[in-house]
C-alpha cells in the first residue's frame, strides 16, 4: 500500500516535470502571462514602488520577455523569491524564468540543471572604507576588521584575496546587508565588502555618502544573468535572444524614442532583421516578426534600462564599467542577428 | 493602702490620647519615596541609576520622535528638512502605511473589505471570549469564517456558501447518528461534508469569479499586517480544538490512537517551524502537477496550525495531569460516559488551568507568523525587509519601520495577555 502511494507520487512528480519540460513557450502563450521570479526587494534591481508596480533592472528583463512573447509588457506575474527559494521555484515549474541577480557558476549551471541564457550585469566583489581611514587600495588593508556576510561566496573570495596578498584581517560576521550597514556606520568594522553594485546602493543610502569611498580593487567575478530550466531549449532561446536584442539595440542605436521610425525600415540590414522588417528571425523563434521591436519598446534598449534603474542619474549611481558595450571597452557583446 | 492610693494619685486619665500623626517622613509622598525609592544606601543608588537610565532613554528618543518628519517623499528629503537635527523620518510610514497594513498588491479600492472583516471579527469573537453572553450568539461566530473568507478573497459567493453547506450537512448527520454511537456520527459527518463539497464543486462554474460582486483577490496579493492577523487568528482558532483532541488522544487507552498522537506531537515539536514552512513552500510544489497548485496561504496555515496544535496539546496535557484523580472517578461514579465526563467535568477544569500556557503559545504563534517572510510572503516584516527597504527613496530607514511593526505587534499581544488575565480572574473559583 505504502509503496503504491510513493510510486504514485513519484509518477505524478515525473509527469509534472515532463509536462513542464514539454514547452514553456506554449505554456506561457496559453496562460497569457509570464511567471517571472524576481528578488523580494533589491535596490535598483527589483522592487515594488508606492503603487505596487514592480520596477528595476531585473524586472525590465522580465517585461521585455513578456513583451516579446505576449506583446504586452504588463502580462507578467512577478513571483518574489528569496535566495533560499529561488532555485526550487524554477525547478518545480512555479516560474518560467528567474531574473534575480543570480551569479552564473559552474555548479548552478551543471549540477542544479539550469541554463544561464546570458549576462545582464557583470558584478564583482568590492570594498568600501570611510574616507578618513586614508586608504586608497585594498592591499593597504593589513590588520583591518572586515564586515562580511557569512555563508556567501564573498566570504571565500575575501579569504583568498588576503591570503594571496599575504596580509591579515579580522572578519566581523554579519547576516544581512541591513545589519552590515548599521555595523559599518557604527564603526564595528573598518571595511565592508560585498558585490560592488550592492556597495554602491548601500553607500547611496548613507547620510553622508561622500565620506566613504569604494576601493578600485574588484576581487571576484560575479556575472549575473537570467536563467531557465535545463532541457527546454526553445524557451531558453527566446529568453537569450530577447536579452541579446536589448543589448544589440543599444549597440545599433535603436532606442525607445526612435524605434517606431526605424521599424518603417532602415538602410542597416541588421537593424531591419532585429525589428522584423527583413528576414524571418521571429518565425524561427516561434514568435511574431516584430517580437524584438516589442521587447525594446517595453523599457528601451539595454543602455536606457541601465540608466533608468541603476545608472549615474539615479541615487545608486553605478558607472557602466564592465557593463559598457564592447565597442566602448566593456564586456557586452551580443552575437549577431543573422 | 487604698486610701493612700486615692490621695497620692491626683489625676487618673479615663480617655486615651488621640494618636498623633506619624512623623512627616513616614507618610505621604515623602514616606512613600523613603520606603520605596530611597530605602537605604543601595536602594538610593539603584533609584538614581534607574532615573538616569530613564532620562537617557527619553532624552534620546523624545526629540527623535517630536522632530520627526512626516511629509517628505524620500529619505534624502527628510535629511534635507532635518538639516542635521536628530529626528525620525516618519514620512515612510505616511507614504507606505497602506502597504504595511495590506501588502503592496491588495487593490486599494477594496481596503474596506479587510477592515470590515476585522470589525466583524471583534463582534464574532465576543461570544467566545465573554462566556456570560447568550449562547445563541455563537451562531454569529460560526458564520464568521465564511463571511470573512468572502470579504477578504472576494470572488463568487458560492464558494463560502458551499463550505458552509458542507459543515451544516455534517452537523445534521452527526446529530442523527451520534445518538447511537459517537464514531458513526463522526465518520458520517465527515463523509457527508465531503460529499456536499465534491458535488457542489462540480456545480460551481469555472468562471464564477469573473463577474462576482466583490472582485476576486488571489492569495498571493495578500500582505502586510493583515496577513499576520489572518494567519494568527486562523491558526490559533484551529489549533486549540486540534490541540485538545491531540491531548485527549495522547491519554487514550487505545494504543493506535495514543501512538498516532504521541508520534505527531513529538515529531512536530522536534522540528523547527521554519523547516515546516520551507516544506510548505518549496517541497510540496514538487509533488503537485504545476497547474493543480494548492494555495500557498492554505499550505502555510496547515503547517503553522500543526505546529501550534502540538504545543497546545502538551499545555493541555499538563492541565489534565494537574487534575486530581478523584475528579475522573467522580465523573465515572455519576455514570457519565467518556464524552460527557470530558465535556462536563474534566475539560472545563483542565482548560482553566491551562489558560496561561495556551495564551503563551498563542502570543508566540502570532509573532511567529512573521517567519513567513522567509518563504517570500509579504507579511509586515516581509514588506519592510523587501519592497520598502529596497525602494531607492527609503533604503536606510530602519528604526521608524521596525518601531512601527513592534508597536502593532505589542498592541495585539498586550491585548491578548490582558484578556487572559481578566478571564483567569473571572474563572477563579478557588479560595486564596
Amino acid at each position: 500500500m505504502k509503496k503504491t502511494v510513493i510510486f504514485g507520487a513519484l509518477t505524478a512528480a515525473g509527469l509534472a516535470a515532463g509536462a513542464a519540460a514539454a514547452g514553456t513557450l506554449d505554456d506561457v502563450k496559453a496562460r497569457g502571462t509570464l511567471n517571472c521570479g524576481v528578488a523580494t526587494g533589491l535596490v535598483g534591481f527589483a522592487t515594488p514602488d508606492a503603487n505596487g508596480e514592480w520596477q528595476g533592472f531585473d524586472v525590465a528583463v522580465c517585461r521585455a520577455v513578456a513583451a516579446a512573447v505576449l506583446g504586452d509588457a504588463t502580462a507578467v506575474e512577478f513571483v518574489p523569491t528569496t535566495g533560499k527559494t529561488r532555485f526550487t521555484a524554477l525547478a518545480s515549474g512555479e516560474i518560467d524564468m528567474l531574473a534575480r541577480n543570480t551569479t552564473w557558476t559552474f555548479s548552478r549551471d551543471v549540477d542544479l540543471k539550469f541554463t544561464f541564457v546570458g549576462v545582464n550585469y557583470y558584478d564583482g566583489q568590492g570594498f568600501m572604507v570611510p574616507k578618513d581611514l586614508g586608504v586608497s587600495s585594498a592591499k593597504e588593508l593589513d590588520g583591518a576588521t572586515v564586515c562580511i556576510q557569512t555563508g556567501t561566496t564573498t566570504e571565500l573570495n575575501l579569504a583568498d584575496f588576503f591570503r594571496v596578498n599575504g596580509i591579515s584581517y579580522e572578519p566581523v560576521p554579519i547576516e544581512t546587508n541591513a545589519e552590515a550597514q548599521q555595523q559599518y556606520l557604527a564603526g564595528a568594522c573598518d571595511v565592508y565588502t560585498t558585490d560592488a553594485s550592492g556597495l554602491a546602493a548601500t553607500r547611496a543610502a548613507f547620510e553622508a555618502p561622500n565620506d566613504h569611498v569604494l576601493l578600485p580593487e574588484i576581487i571576484s567575478k560575479e556575472p549575473l544573468g537570467p536563467l531557465v530550466r535545463h532541457g527546454d531549449n526553445e524557451w531558453g532561446d527566446v529568453v537569450r535572444w530577447t536579452l541579446n536584442a536589448l543589448i544589440s539595440a543599444e549597440e545599433l542605436g535603436i532606442t525607445s524614442a526612435n524605434i517606431s521610425e526605424m521599424s518603417a525600415g532602415t538602410n542597416n540590414p541588421e537593424i531591419n532583421r532585429i525589428l522584423g522588417t527583413e528576414g524571418t528571425l521571429g518565425e524561427m523563434l516561434g514568435l511574431d516578426a516584430d517580437w524584438a521591436a516589442k521587447a525594446i519598446t517595453a523599457g528601451g534598449n539595454y543602455g536606457e534600462i541601465f540608466e533608468k534603474n541603476i545608472g549615474e542619474s539615479t541615487p545608486i549611481g553605478l558607472a557602466r564599467g564592465l557593463n559598457a558595450q564592447w565597442t566602448e571597452g566593456g564586456l557586452l557583446y551580443s552575437p549577431p542577428f543573422r | 493602702m487604698s486610701d493612700t492610693h486615692a490621695q497620692t494619685v491626683a489625676f487618673v486619665r479615663d480617655t486615651q490620647l488621640p494618636p498623633s500623626p506619624p512623623p512627616a517622613s513616614e507618610v505621604g509622598l515623602v514616606g512613600w519615596l523613603r520606603s520605596n525609592l530611597f530605602n537605604g544606601v543601595w536602594g538610593t543608588v539603584l533609584t538614581l541609576l534607574s532615573l538616569y537610565a530613564i532620562y537617557a532613554i527619553l532624552a534620546a528618543s523624545l526629540p527623535w520622535i517630536f522632530n520627526g518628519v512626516w511629509t517628505t517623499s524620500s529619505l534624502a528629503e527628510c535629511r534635507e528638512v532635518l538639516d542635521g537635527v536628530r529626528g525620525g523620518c516618519f514620512s515612510v510610514l505616511t507614504e507606505r502605511v497602506n502597504q504595511l497594513l495590506y501588502g503592496f498588491k491588495y487593490p486599494a479600492a477594496e481596503y474596506w473589505r479587510p477592515n470590515l472583516a476585522l470589525v466583524l471579527l471583534l463582534v464574532a469573537a465576543l461570544p467566545v471570549l465573554i462566556y456570560t453572553l447568550p449562547r445563541k450568539l455563537l451562531i454569529i461566530t460560526a458564520l464568521y469564517p465564511f463571511v470573512a473568507f468572502w470579504l477578504i478573497w472576494g470572488g463568487t459567493i458560492l464558494t463560502p456558501i458551499l463550505g458552509l453547506a458542507g459543515f451544516v450537512a455534517g452537523y445534521f448527520v452527526f446529530q442523527k447518528l451520534s445518538t447511537s454511537s459517537f464514531g458513526a456520527g463522526f465518520f458520517g459527518a465527515v463523509i457527508s461534508a465531503i460529499l456536499v463539497w465534491t458535488i457542489g464543486g462540480w456545480l460551481i462554474p469555472d468562471n464564477a469569479n469573473a463577474n462576482a460582486l466583490l472582485p476576486y483577490v488571489p492569495s498571493r496579493d495578500l500582505g502586510g499586517f493583515m496577513l499576520n492577523m489572518m494567519l494568527g487568528v486562523t491558526c490559533v482558532s484551529l489549533s486549540i480544538p486540534l490541540g485538545i483532541v491531540l491531548a485527549l488522544g495522547r491519554q487514550s487507552d487505545m494504543p493506535i490512537i495514543k501512538w498516532i498522537c504521541v508520534v505527531f506531537i513529538e515529531f512536530v515539536r522536534g522540528v523547527p517551524l521554519i523547516t515546516l514552512l520551507f516544506v510548505a513552500s518549496v517541497m510540496l510544489a514538487y509533488f503537485f502537477p504545476p497547474d493543480s497548485n494548492v494555495d500557498l496561504f492554505l499550505r502555510v496555515v496547515i503547517m503553522i496550525t500543526m505546529f501550534s496544535a502540538a504545543y497546545i496539546a502538551e499545555v493541555i496535557r499538563g492541565g489534565l495531569a494537574a487534575l486530581p484523580r478523584g475528579q475522573y472517578e467522580a465523573a465515572d461514579s455519576l455514570g457519565l460516559d467518556y464524552p460527557q465526563a470530558m465535556r462536563l467535568i474534566i475539560l472545563p477544569q483542565a482548560l482553566k488551568i491551562s489558560i496561561p500556557g495556551i495564551v503563551n503559545v498563542a502570543v508566540g504563534l502570532f509573532k511567529d507568523t512573521t517567519l513567513v517572510s522567509v518563504i517570500s510572503m509579504f507579511d509586515l516584516v516581509g514588506m519592510i525587509r523587501g519592497p520598502i527597504l529596497s525602494a531607492q527613496e527609503w533604503n536606510g530607514v530602519y528604526w521608524e519601520l521596525l518601531g512601527f511593526a513592534s508597536l502593532l505587534f505589542f498592541v495585539v499581544c498586550y491585548g491578548i495577555s490582558q484578556y487572559s488575565q481578566w478571564l483567569e480572574r473571572q474563572l477563579a473559583t478557588d479560595h486564596r
